[in-house]
């Protein structure tokens, strides 16, 4: 039951891509009053300032705390209003924030200075790059410089960029691969000096002549005949990372394993940019490029928006609301996150704010029960059977859904989108992940408690051991210097 | 500004069970004007019964299920099974036996394991099969065809009949099929049938309504044991091109064995499944006392399916091969 678009390995959607891209890529305002989330999309960091410090663009003001968050850095220069909790893009919908009242002057820090690149060896360059708070901007905001501290451990031979930005409505890597295939490839060969690649390829949609041209023509140079630019057919998730890494070397990632374990480094092509844009002027990660667009909006565009701008200032920079607006969703249509309000602050993880009318969603009717035709199955990227997999998740039986893969499920929709009975397949997998996830941390948390316990009662009995042993020694002892006393 | 959330995706193609149905509905319209031309215009009364009483008693089930009706009865699925009966059935079955059929088909068939998408088993194919061991002489007397016929036809042996029959008097082969129910590429009337069956399971194919996997199988399951058989033993089997033009094997490959609810549903469960779907049709028709084998086939087929789903799991990207 073919809907239109299928295809062998991935979907053909309307990209909806080409309204922003009629504007260049152009600087939003500065906020008046940034909202920064302490979580950036992993996890929670621990700010270093509190209400009324005075921070410039660029200082530090929040550092990680644990798991992979990054530092944080103001986006503007000004004083520190509060840390509360503020609505967020956050699946719980709410977090701590740093609010801060920007004074306008836009003061650097002076600390910041252009890093002397040519005397950094590859441990100094990932340390300043964990430093300045990159992050993926693809939309995983993952520490830059951790995922690059593993590629160098592991000595990866292949640093893949990942261009292929297959979600519709999203162009802001489309931008800035036309306007700065420069910085690309410079950040591009910084990080293959940090991790050891020896090559890189940077593969682009086949969607976007332009900007595949443009990176062409800066690779040619450049000269070094390490970067390749490939194009691959514009289908999704071509730029999904598993996908993605097998298309371009044919190589599929372990299950159980990351991308360096068999050599490969993934990075996204707005990383690369942003790295660059450190590299020139040691400036940290305090913006992002940012599509914003969708029916719902006046002039879409693409916008090099401060961390921390309200939403709505950025849809008000694009020309403000048209029509009904009915959903505002952070990312495409595909896998992005419906939020219930854009009083929420721009993050590293945002790629997109898609302002959607009626008429870029398509209503999902009632849902029918599953007549297993298999659709899912031939639509999913991951390799899965959807059918199968949805029957184990129904009936909760965690070793049958883990048997169907669903550890394995990239949650890119593909399956919801062609199903004919309209069941909201990843929403399923994805509530059933979560409550894998949960359960598998309670019984570690049980084993570990279970562990603590089981130590604690070996000390106990080792000390009571030790005890005795000392007792019965002090009695032999009082017993044999008595002995001794009485005997010569 | 406050807005509507949903989770992702925020898109769908659109598709629905309903729009799948009809498409299916609108491939049998080819078969069903080869059957009226051929059988007279008993076949349309016969179709009109069946889809009555298919809707009558999906409305009860649901009723009585305490199920919303209104949308399940609009799914198209249960026009879908009582076609297929209706076009299974002898034309000149009583009306009355065709509406038990159909009553059987949706209300045992369907509606007792669960209703849509919940039926182990073919429904139209367990009515058919329960009309079958029930009443096996009204099954079986399928009328002469002529082209125009009239409302009241005079009954023949299928081709499928006369060869087993010729083969139990010892006729030879030739004497065989020089007898009237004996057509170019197999049955006379059959052939005509499957040929159209052929064009709207080729529609189907076009559409993406079915995949190749199960018609492919179960063709070539079918052919395969009928073309070694006949190059061994011509005198006593069939060439597979009878086979292939005969009885509902069309019909049955592209229509009923591709049911995907009681059918196989990985890519290589579904080779399987088609593949034993034809072979045990090849059995029933050259050792079984049944007109035709491809009822009982699907059925033993639908029996084998969560075995073949079981072990036919593809590999998941990123992990070692099953």
């Amino acid at each position: 039951m073919a809907p239109p678009g299928r295809f062998a390995d991935g979907l053909r959607l309307e990209s909806h891509k080409a309204r922003a891209m009629r504007h260049r890529l152009r600087a939003a305002a500065a906020p008046a009053c940034a909202v920064i989330a302490l979580d950036q999309g992993r996890g929670d960091a621990d700010p270093v300032v509190g209400p009324g410090d005075r921070v410039f663009v660029g200082t530090p003001i929040a550092r990680p705390a644990s798991g992979v968050a990054a530092t944080i850095h103001s986006p503007v220069c000004g004083i520190v209003r509060e840390i509360a909790q503020r609505e967020t893009a956050a699946p719980a919908g709410s977090g701590p924030c740093i609010v801060i009242d920007s004074d306008g002057s836009d003061a650097r820090d002076p600390r910041i200075a252009a890093p002397a690149l040519e005397s950094l060896g590859p441990e100094d360059l990932i340390a300043r790059i964990l430093e300045a708070g990159i992050v993926g901007l693809g939309g995983a905001a993952y520490p830059t410089g951790v995922k690059l501290a593993t590629a160098r451990e592991r000595s990866v031979e292949h640093l893949v960029l990942n261009g292929a930005e297959c979600e519709p409505w999203i162009c802001c890597d489309d931008a800035l691969m036309r306007e700065r295939a420069d910085d690309i490839l410079l950040g591009t060969r910084i990080m293959m000096v940090t991790c050891g690649a020896r090559r890189a390829t940077i593969a682009v949609e086949d969607d976007k002549p332009e900007a595949i041209e443009a990176l062409r023509r800066a690779s040619s140079a450049l000269g070094d005949d390490r970067l390749e630019v490939v194009a691959l057919p514009a289908l999704y998730p071509a730029g999904a990372e598993g996908p993605l890494l097998l298309a371009v070397t044919g190589l599929e990632v372990p299950h159980d394993a990351f991308p360096p374990s068999i050599g490969l480094l993934c990075q996204n092509v707005g990383t690369a940019a942003a790295v660059a844009s450190w590299a020139r002027s040691g400036e940290p990660c305090i913006s992002r490029v940012v599509t914003v667009t969708g029916s719902g909006v006046g002039e879409p565009a693409n916008l090099e928006a401060r961390i921390g701008t309200p939403l709505a200032a950025l849809v008000a920079e694009c020309g403000g609301h048209r029509g009904e607006p009915r959903r505002l969703i952070a990312g495409g249509s595909m896998t992005g996150t419906a939020l219930a309000t854009d009083d929420v602050a721009l993050t590293k993880a945002m790629n997109c704010i898609l302002v959607a009318t009626a008429l870029d969603l398509v209503p999902r009717g009632e849902e029918m029960p599953c007549i297993r035709c298999g659709d899912c199955a031939s639509a999913c990227p991951a390799g899965l059977l959807p059918q199968q997999l949805l029957r184990a998740v129904t009936s909760g039986v965690t070793a049958e859904a883990g048997r169907y893969g669903l550890a394995d499920c990239i949650e890119c929709g593909c399956c919801d989108y062609v199903c004919p009975s309209r069941i909201p397949l990843t929403s399923r997998f994805r509530a059933a992940r979560a409550e894998a996830r949960a359960l598998a941390a309670d019984r570690q948390r049980a084993e570990a408690a279970r562990r603590r316990f089981e130590q604690h009662q070996r000390r106990l009995a080792m000390q009571a051991e030790a005890e005795r042993q000392a007792f019965e020694e002090a009695r032999r002892l009082a017993r044999g210097d008595g002995a001794g006393r009485s005997d010569p | 500004m406050r807005f509507e959330t949903a989770g992702a995706p925020h898109v769908i193609a659109g598709f629905t069970v309903p729009r799948v149905m009809t498409q299916v509905l609108i491939a049998l319209v080819p078969v069903a004007t080869a059957q009226v031309a051929l059988f007279g215009p008993r076949v349309l009364l016969q179709l009109a019964v069946c889809a009555a009483t298919a809707l009558a008693c999906e409305a009860m089930a649901l009723r009585a299920r305490r199920i919303e009706a209104r949308r399940f009865l609009a799914d198209g699925s249960v026009l879908v099974t009582a076609a297929l009966l209706a076009l299974s059935v002898p034309p000149l079955l009583p009306w009355w036996l065709a509406a038990f059929g159909t009553a059987v088909a949706v209300l045992l068939g369907k509606h007792a394991y669960g209703g849509l998408g919940c039926n182990p088993f073919n429904p139209a194919m367990v009515g058919y099969a329960v009309l079958l061991v029930s009443f096996p002489l009204e099954m079986t007397r399928w009328p002469v065809p002529s082209f125009g016929a009239p409302w009241d036809a005079v009954t023949g042996a299928t081709a499928l009949d006369q060869l087993r029959t010729g083969l139990g008097q010892r006729l030879t082969m030739q004497e065989i099929f020089v007898l009237p129910p004996f057509g170019l590429l197999g049955d006379a009337g059959g052939q005509w049938i499957n040929a159209t069956a052929l064009l709207g399971g080729l529609y189907l194919l076009a559409r993406g309504i079915v995949r190749w996997h199960i018609p492919a199988a179960m063709l070539v399951g079918l052919a395969l044991p009928a073309a070694l058989a006949h190059t061994f033993d011509p005198g006593a089997h069939a060439a597979a091109t009878f086979h292939l033009f005969s009885g509902a094997t069309m019909l049955g490959a592209f229509f009923i064995a591709t049911d995907p609810v009681s059918a196989a549903t990985s890519d290589r469960g579904r080779l399987y499944y088609g593949a034993g779907v034809g072979a045990l049709t090849w059995v029933i028709r050259t050792w079984g006392g049944y007109p035709d084998g491809i009822a009982f086939a699907v059925l033993l087929m639908n029996l084998a399916a969560p075995l073949l789903d079981r072990y036919t799991v593809p590999r998941i990207h990123g992990h070692p091969k099953r």
